[in-house]
């Protein structure tokens, strides 16, 4: 005998295309407001970036992730999210973080290479942001248990990049939260590079989402340059969250460096990146937008010029009123002081050795 | 009520599993088949829906344990070896070892990762490791390890009621060894405080896990006069007692069953010769197994440390 036991299928979604079109069937309910909103979100977080990559050019910070072309992926999900669900983050959300709400001058000490910036992502909800590939997702996975365990209306959404997939702890992840049905909504922000290698070299697979038939859960693409088709997924992930996780595979596109210890120019061609300048996520929303009669160049110039001053302003207070300690080093490891790490702690202060 | 190591971990999770609801058991085979050292049998129907199997995957076990603990609760997970364990050092030294320092104790991982360690008992390859040095050596872990029922009780109270990640590691050789009366409430064995297993002149013996009970053997057989220190907890270290001691006898002897090379002996003897070099009348030693990895089960009686081991190394620290 000889019959089939699987089948499977990925949908792929798009409400907006490149050009602002959007699809009315598609269109998730939500006032125009709120596409203002995703919009203004994405102007900042690309103001955000934009000068994070020159402080960090000035040495002001440390090593610095870019996240220019994946506002839509980002800014998608955290309008999405309630207040109590949880942000589970790799390195490059910092869209997320600053839609979250994270105090801008915490990110700043963060980025500038100190763990006291990452003390305020409890508040946002959030867990630190997580640098070895993919390894966040079973937090994430364990953050939905408890979740569910303690009965909390709220789901988990954790980001993996496109790279992240082929970690086992992606799948181990997705596995557990399949077979306890919990609900967990992984983000595969697939922007086409892990450092230097490309997509294609990643994986066989023809989607990404399709892993998650794997653990049979569901899986869905969505144009991650599409900010309402991403915002439509991951509310309706949220919605089917009681009977258990969704994958959602959002495909964009990595405009600039890995990190600013990169140079994509060595295995990119210019002409990888080229299409994806029209497929940019703020343009068609501005032109959506304007066409509505809903944004103007006067609105834009108004929004950048008060969205540059919060920034400023965050950037002076982590210089200026941020003062390292390195205490925090010895005193923040355990719940309590060992002796042995109480004598190395002594010994640095009273040496003075950190002058 | 006189009981095994097993019988007294799985009255500690009982009792600790009645105070705070927050309390989860995962693991492979640890629900309905009790684990495949029976550690956890009966508390699936004790506590429903609070142990359960997990799909077979070190990392996730203790990866999903790590967001469960963020998240408010307390997880103990069980791995069912500690060469399986190897699977979720990521998870364990890359995160459980650094969230708390890493939000900078704005968060935290109060979970409790208990796994079988050491050999002797005829298990195939990867079944009888002791990995104590490796999870101690970037702080962040506490690393305890018992070696009788009554340590064992008291140490995982205390553990599961900390607000830290403790690895519990659990000699097999000395889960059904021998019986211990103790008490029947709950009670705490400190954490980070050795224990004097037996008080003596002429030598320190600074030992735990399986090696504790085989030293005090060899010293009661060989008469003499010894100091026999039982670490309890590897990390953090309670180098104060292992000073105070060794100051008083002059001679060190440290024993254990991982092997030799970069191990709990040399951070030991490290501090010995930091801090008290100058009281010791002979140089100080190390008995453990050769630094070659565990063999298969065949070769045991020639790798580990024995009473004979011991007992020359003895004779020889007292005649330097």
């Amino acid at each position: 005998m000889k019959k089939q036991v699987y089948s499977g299928a990925i949908d792929y979604l798009q409400v907006m295309d490149e050009n602002g079109n959007v699809d009315m069937q598609l269109m998730p309910s939500i006032p125009d407001s709120k596409i203002v909103d995703m919009y203004k979100y994405m102007l900042f977080a690309r103001a955000l970036d934009a000068k994070s990559l020159s402080l960090q050019r000035q040495g002001r910070l440390a090593t610095y992730a870019p996240l220019i072309g994946e506002e839509a992926t980002q800014i998608g999900v955290a309008m999405a999210l309630r207040k109590d669900d949880v942000f589970v983050p790799s390195f490059r959300q910092h869209g997320v973080f600053l839609a979250r709400g994270q105090p801008l001058e915490d990110y700043f000490v963060y980025w500038k290479g100190y763990e006291d910036g990452a003390k305020s992502t409890r508040q946002i909800n959030a867990l630190p942001v997580c640098v070895p590939v993919g390894t966040q997702l079973p937090h994430g996975a364990g953050v939905a248990f408890a979740q569910k365990y303690l009965k909390r209306d709220a789901v988990t959404v954790a980001f993996v990049g496109d790279g992240g997939t082929s970690e086992g702890d992606f799948y181990e992840a997705i596995n557990f939260a399949g077979v306890n049905k919990l609900p967990f909504i992984v983000i595969i922000e697939n922007n086409q590079w892990a450092i230097s290698v490309p997509r294609k070299d990643q994986t066989a697979a023809q989607t990404l989402a399709q892993k998650a038939m794997a653990a049979g859960v569901r899986g869905v693409q969505v144009d991650g340059n599409d900010v309402l088709a991403v915002y439509k997924a991951v509310t309706e992930a949220i919605a089917a969250s009681k009977n258990g996780p969704t994958v959602i595979e959002c495909v964009t596109y990595r405009m600039s460096m890995h990190t600013t210890a990169d140079d994509p120019a060595k295995y990119r061609p210019d002409s990888d990146v080229k299409p994806w300048k029209d497929k940019d996520p703020l343009k068609r929303v501005s032109i959506y937008l304007t066409a509505k009669g809903l944004w103007s160049g006067q609105l834009e110039q108004d929004t950048a010029a008060q969205q540059q001053k919060q920034i400023d302003e965050a950037v002076d207070r982590s210089e200026q009123q941020f003062k390292p300690d390195p205490k925090g080093m010895f005193e923040t490891l355990y719940s309590f002081m060992p002796d042995t790490l109480k004598d190395e702690e002594r010994n640095a202060v009273e040496n003075n050795f950190w002058m | 009520m006189k009981t095994n190591m097993v019988g007294a971990i799985n009255n500690a999770l009982e009792l600790a599993m009645k105070e705070n609801g927050n309390i989860v058991l995962l693991g492979e085979d640890i629900a309905k088949d009790g684990g495949v050292f029976r550690v956890t049998d009966g508390l699936s129907d004790k506590f429903p829906g609070r142990v359960f199997d997990t799909p077979l995957a070190e990392s996730s076990i203790i990866g999903t344990s790590i967001g469960m603990a963020v998240a408010g609760m307390r997880p103990v997970p069980e791995i069912q070896f500690a060469g399986f364990m190897l699977l979720s050092v990521s998870q364990l030294l890359n995160h459980a070892a650094r969230y708390r320092t890493r939000t900078r104790s704005a968060m935290s991982v109060p979970m409790v990762v208990r796994t079988p360690v050491s050999g002797g008992v005829k298990t195939l390859e990867h079944h009888s490791d002791s990995p104590e040095a490796l999870y101690s050596h970037i702080g962040g872990l506490i690393v305890v390890e018992p070696s009788n029922p009554y340590d064992a009780k008291g140490l995982l109270m205390k553990a599961l009621r900390m607000d830290d990640p403790v690895l519990f590691l659990e000699p097999t050789k000395l889960y059904r060894l021998f019986k211990q009366d103790i008490p029947d409430e709950a009670y705490e064995v400190p954490i980070g405080k050795a224990n004097y297993a037996r008080h003596g002149n002429d030598l320190t013996i600074i030992t735990y896990g399986t090696m504790a009970p085989l030293v005090q053997e060899v010293v009661e057989k060989k008469n003499v006069s010894a100091d026999v220190i039982d670490l309890r907890t590897i990390n953090p270290l309670d180098e104060a007692t292992i000073l105070e001691s060794v100051k008083r006898t002059s001679r060190a002897l440290i024993v254990h069953e991982a092997e030799m090379s970069f191990g709990v002996g040399a951070e030991i003897a490290a501090r010995i010769a930091e801090k008290a070099m100058f009281e010791l009348s002979a140089p100080i030693m190390r008995v453990a197994s050769p630094s070659i990895p565990y063999p298969f089960p065949g070769y045991e009686n020639y790798y580990l440390p024995n009473a004979k081991k011991i007992g020359n190394a003895i004779d020889k620290i007292l005649t330097a």
